[in-house]
C-alpha cells in the first residue's frame, strides 16, 4: 500500500462543500498538480493532505500509515506557501533551519545544513541576509530550502509562482522539477496555471467546482480530455457543435467526419461538440482535392506571431483556429474560403 | 509649482501646530519656569532660576517613592500584558462577529473611570462585604478580614485597569498578523505552544513593547487608585504632585516633581524602544 492514497475525502465548511468525494492514488515520488479555476478546492485538498485542515469525510494515508487524524506538526511534511511565508524575524539561515530549531539540532548542524541547502538552492552566502533584503525569486528559494531542510516524505506547493514576475516563473518551474526528480520526492502542487501542470507534473488532476473532473498525464489530458470543460482549461481547443450520425461519425453542417476518440458510443442524432486542438487542424484553400475529414469556412483572422502563425476561420458561425509553424504556411488571406482538414485521429466527441 | 506645494503643505501643519503648542507645549513651559522660580518675601514666587525645589527632591524620601512608582507601573505594565497578550491573540481567532462583540465590551470597560474602579475596588476588597466573605463562606478564613488599603490592591487595581487599554493596544498588531505564518511554522513541526512564543510573540515584539510602555506611562499618572487603596507608603509620585500642588499650594515644588515624572517617562520611552525594538 504505498504512495499517497486519498480515499473518499469530503470537507464542508458549514454549508458550503469545498472538496466532494474525491479519491485518487499516486504513486512515491510522482510529482503530481492540482489544476483547476480558483474556488475549485483543489487547496482545500492540498491542506488536508498537510493537516492544516481535517476531511469532513475519508482519510488520506501515505506509505501505508493513516495520516488523517495526525496533527500538522507530526507530519512529515514541507510545505512552501503563495505568500512564502518567511519568518520576517529571523535571519534567511534561521528561517531554512527553524525545524532543525524546533528539533534540537545543534547550532553547527544548523549552520552546515543551511549552507547545504542555500547551495543547492543556487544562493550561496546570503544565510545572515534579513528576508526583507532578498527579492521574490530568492524568496521562493528559502521557502523551498526551508520546507525541504528535513527531507520531509511529502513535498507541499500551494501557487508556488504566482508571488513571482512572469518571466521568472518559467526558469522556475523547470528547476522546481529538476529538483524534484533529483530528490525523488512525493511532491503536490497546486496551481492554476496550466502550462505550469504540463510542465512540471507527472500526473495532473484537474478539478472543477468541488469534484476531480480528469486524472492523467499532461498528455493524456491533453489530447483525451473527458468533457469540455477540461478541454477548454487545458490549452486551446476548437469545440464545434455537431451531431451523431452513426458509430465513428458525426455531422457538422453539411459534412460528415469520421471520428475515433471520445464519446463515440452514442446513438446518432445526439448533439455532441468536436474538439480538435489548433496545431492538428490543417487550412487549406479551396481546391481541387478536398480532403476527407473537414469543415469548410472563410478566414476571419491570422495571427502572425513570429514563432508561429495563427489562423481563425469562421466554420458557419463556429471558430476554428489552427496554429501552425511559418514554413506550413498555406497561403491564405482574410476573406478566403477555405477547407479545415481534422483527421480522424485528432478529433474528440465530448458531451454537449 | 513646488514653491506652491511646499507651502500649501506648511499652511497644512499649522492647525496641528498651534494645538500641540496651546495644549502640550505652553503647559510644559509654565511648568518648567514654576519649578525654577524663586521664593519671594511674602511667601510667593517669581520668575528666576532657582534649583532649591528639585534639591529638596534629591532627598531618599522623594527619590524612593520615584523609584517605587517607576518600578510599580513597570510591574503594572508587565502583568497586563501577560494577562492581555495571550487573551487578544485568542480573541483574533474567533470570527469576526464574537471579535466585535468582545471588543465592544472592552471599550465599554474603558468608560469606567479610575475613580469608579478605586471605589468598587474598596468596597470589593472590604471586610464588611468583600470577597473575603466568599472565603470565610469556603471555609478558607476563620473571619472575614480587609483586604485594603495595601499594595496587592493598588497593584491589582491598577492592572484591571491596565488590561482593557492593553488588549487594545495589542489587538491591530495581533489581528494582522499572518496566520500563513503561523502555519509554516506548524508544517516545520512546531507544536501550538512553539509556534506562539517562537512565531506570534517575537513578530508581533514592537506592538508589545510599545504597548506596555504606554501602560507604563499612563498608569504613572494615576492618583485615585494609590490613595483610596493603599497606604501613604503606596502612594506615587503623582499623588505626591497632587498634595503639593492642591492642599499644599507649593506650585514651585510640585511642577518640580512633575518634570522629574516628565524625565522618567521620557527616558523609559527612550530607553526601552531603543533597546528592545518598539514602534516609533
Amino acid at each position: 500500500m504505498s504512495g499517497l492514497i486519498i480515499e473518499g475525502v469530503t470537507k464542508k465548511f458549514g454549508n458550503v462543500t469545498a472538496v466532494e468525494d474525491v479519491n485518487l492514488h499516486f504513486k512515491t515520488g510522482e510529482m503530481i498538480c492540482f489544476l483547476g479555476p480558483s474556488g475549485c478546492g483543489k487547496t482545500t485538498l492540498l491542506r488536508m493532505i498537510a493537516g492544516l485542515e481535517e476531511p469532513t469525510q475519508g482519510s488520506i494515508s501515505f506509505e501505508g500509515k493513516d495520516l488523517t487524524r495526525v496533527p500538522v506538526h507530526q507530519r512529515d511534511i514541507g510545505m512552501v506557501f503563495q505568500s512564502f511565508a518567511l519568518f520576517p524575524h529571523l535571519s534567511v539561515g534561521e528561517n531554512i533551519t527553524y525545524a532543525m530549531r524546533i528539533r534540537g539540532h545543534s547550532r553547527s548542524e544548523r549552520e552546515d545544513r543551511a549552507k547545504e541547502l542555500l547551495d543547492m538552492m543556487h544562493l550561496p552566502g546570503v544565510a545572515d541576509r534579513r528576508i526583507s533584503q532578498l527579492s521574490g525569486g530568492q524568496r521562493q528559494r528559502v521557502a523551498i530550502a526551508r520546507a525541504l531542510a528535513l527531507n520531509p516524505q511529502i513535498f507541499l506547493l500551494d501557487e508556488p509562482m504566482s508571488a513571482l514576475d512572469a518571466n521568472l516563473r518559467e526558469a522556475m518551474q523547470i528547476e522546481l522539477r529538476k529538483l524534484q526528480q533529483e530528490l525523488g520526492i512525493t511532491t503536490v502542487v497546486v496551481t492554476h496555471d496550466q502550462t505550469e501542470a504540463m510542465t512540471m507534473a507527472d500526473e495532473i488532476v484537474v478539478m472543477g467546482r468541488a469534484r476531480v473532473l480528469q486524472t492523467g498525464s499532461p498528455m493524456e489530458i491533453y489530447k483525451k480530455p473527458v468533457d469540455k470543460f477540461v478541454a477548454g482549461f487545458i490549452g486551446t481547443s476548437n469545440l464545434l457543435p455537431a451531431k451523431m450520425s452513426g458509430e465513428n461519425a458525426v455531422r457538422v453542417g453539411s459534412a460528415e467526419l469520421r471520428v475515433e476518440h471520445g464519446a463515440v458510443g452514442q446513438p446518432a442524432g445526439t448533439d455532441v461538440l468536436l474538439m480538435t486542438r489548433p496545431e492538428e487542424v490543417f487550412v487549406r484553400p479551396i481546391g481541387a482535392s478536398a480532403p476527407a475529414n473537414a469543415v469548410t469556412g472563410k478566414v476571419s483572422f491570422v495571427r502572425d506571431i513570429g514563432a508561429t502563425i495563427e489562423i481563425l476561420v469562421d466554420c458557419d458561425g463556429h471558430e476554428v483556429i489552427s496554429v501552425l509553424t511559418p514554413k506550413d504556411w498555406p497561403d491564405v488571406r482574410i476573406g478566403d474560403a477555405v477547407t479545415v482538414e481534422m483527421p480522424a485521429g485528432a478529433c474528440t466527441v465530448l458531451a454537449a | 509649482m513646488q514653491e506652491g506645494t511646499r507651502l500649501t503643505r506648511s499652511i497644512g501643519l499649522i492647525p496641528s501646530s498651534v494645538m500641540i503648542g496651546i495644549f502640550f507645549m505652553v503647559p510644559f513651559v509654565l511648568i518648567l519656569l514654576t519649578s525654577v522660580s524663586v521664593p519671594t518675601a511674602d511667601g510667593d514666587y517669581q520668575l528666576g532660576f532657582s534649583l532649591e525645589h528639585f534639591d529638596r527632591f534629591a532627598s531618599w524620601f522623594y527619590i524612593e517613592r520615584a523609584l517605587f512608582s517607576a518600578g510599580l507601573c513597570a510591574l503594572i505594565a508587565l502583568l497586563s500584558l501577560l494577562i492581555a497578550f495571550p487573551f487578544t491573540y485568542m480573541l483574533t481567532q474567533f470570527g469576526p462577529r464574537s471579535q466585535t462583540v468582545w471588543l465592544i465590551y472592552i471599550l465599554a470597560q474603558l468608560s469606567l473611570s479610575e475613580v469608579l474602579i478605586a471605589f468598587s475596588w474598596q468596597i470589593l476588597l472590604s471586610r464588611t462585604g468583600g470577597i473575603a466573605n466568599i472565603l470565610v463562606w469556603l471555609g478558607l478564613a476563620e473571619k472575614s478580614f480587609s483586604m485594603a488599603p495595601s499594595a496587592g490592591a493598588v497593584l491589582a487595581a491598577l492592572v484591571y485597569l491596565a488590561v482593557p487599554f492593553s488588549v487594545l493596544l495589542l489587538y491591530p498588531a495581533l489581528s494582522r498578523l499572518d496566520r500563513s505564518l503561523t502555519e509554516a511554522a506548524r508544517t516545520l513541526g512546531a507544536s501550538p505552544l512553539r509556534t506562539f512564543f517562537t512565531v506570534v510573540v517575537p513578530v508581533t515584539r514592537p506592538a508589545i513593547i510599545s504597548g506596555g510602555v504606554t501602560i507604563f506611562v499612563l498608569t504613572l499618572g494615576a492618583i485615585i487608585v494609590p490613595q483610596v487603596l493603599g497606604k501613604p507608603e503606596h502612594w506615587t509620585l503623582s499623588v505626591l504632585i497632587t498634595d503639593q500642588a492642591i492642599f499644599n499650594f507649593n506650585m514651585p515644588f510640585a511642577s518640580a516633581l512633575a518634570v522629574v515624572l516628565l524625565v522618567i517617562s521620557a527616558s523609559v520611552i527612550y530607553g526601552v524602544t531603543k533597546f528592545f525594538g518598539g514602534k516609533s
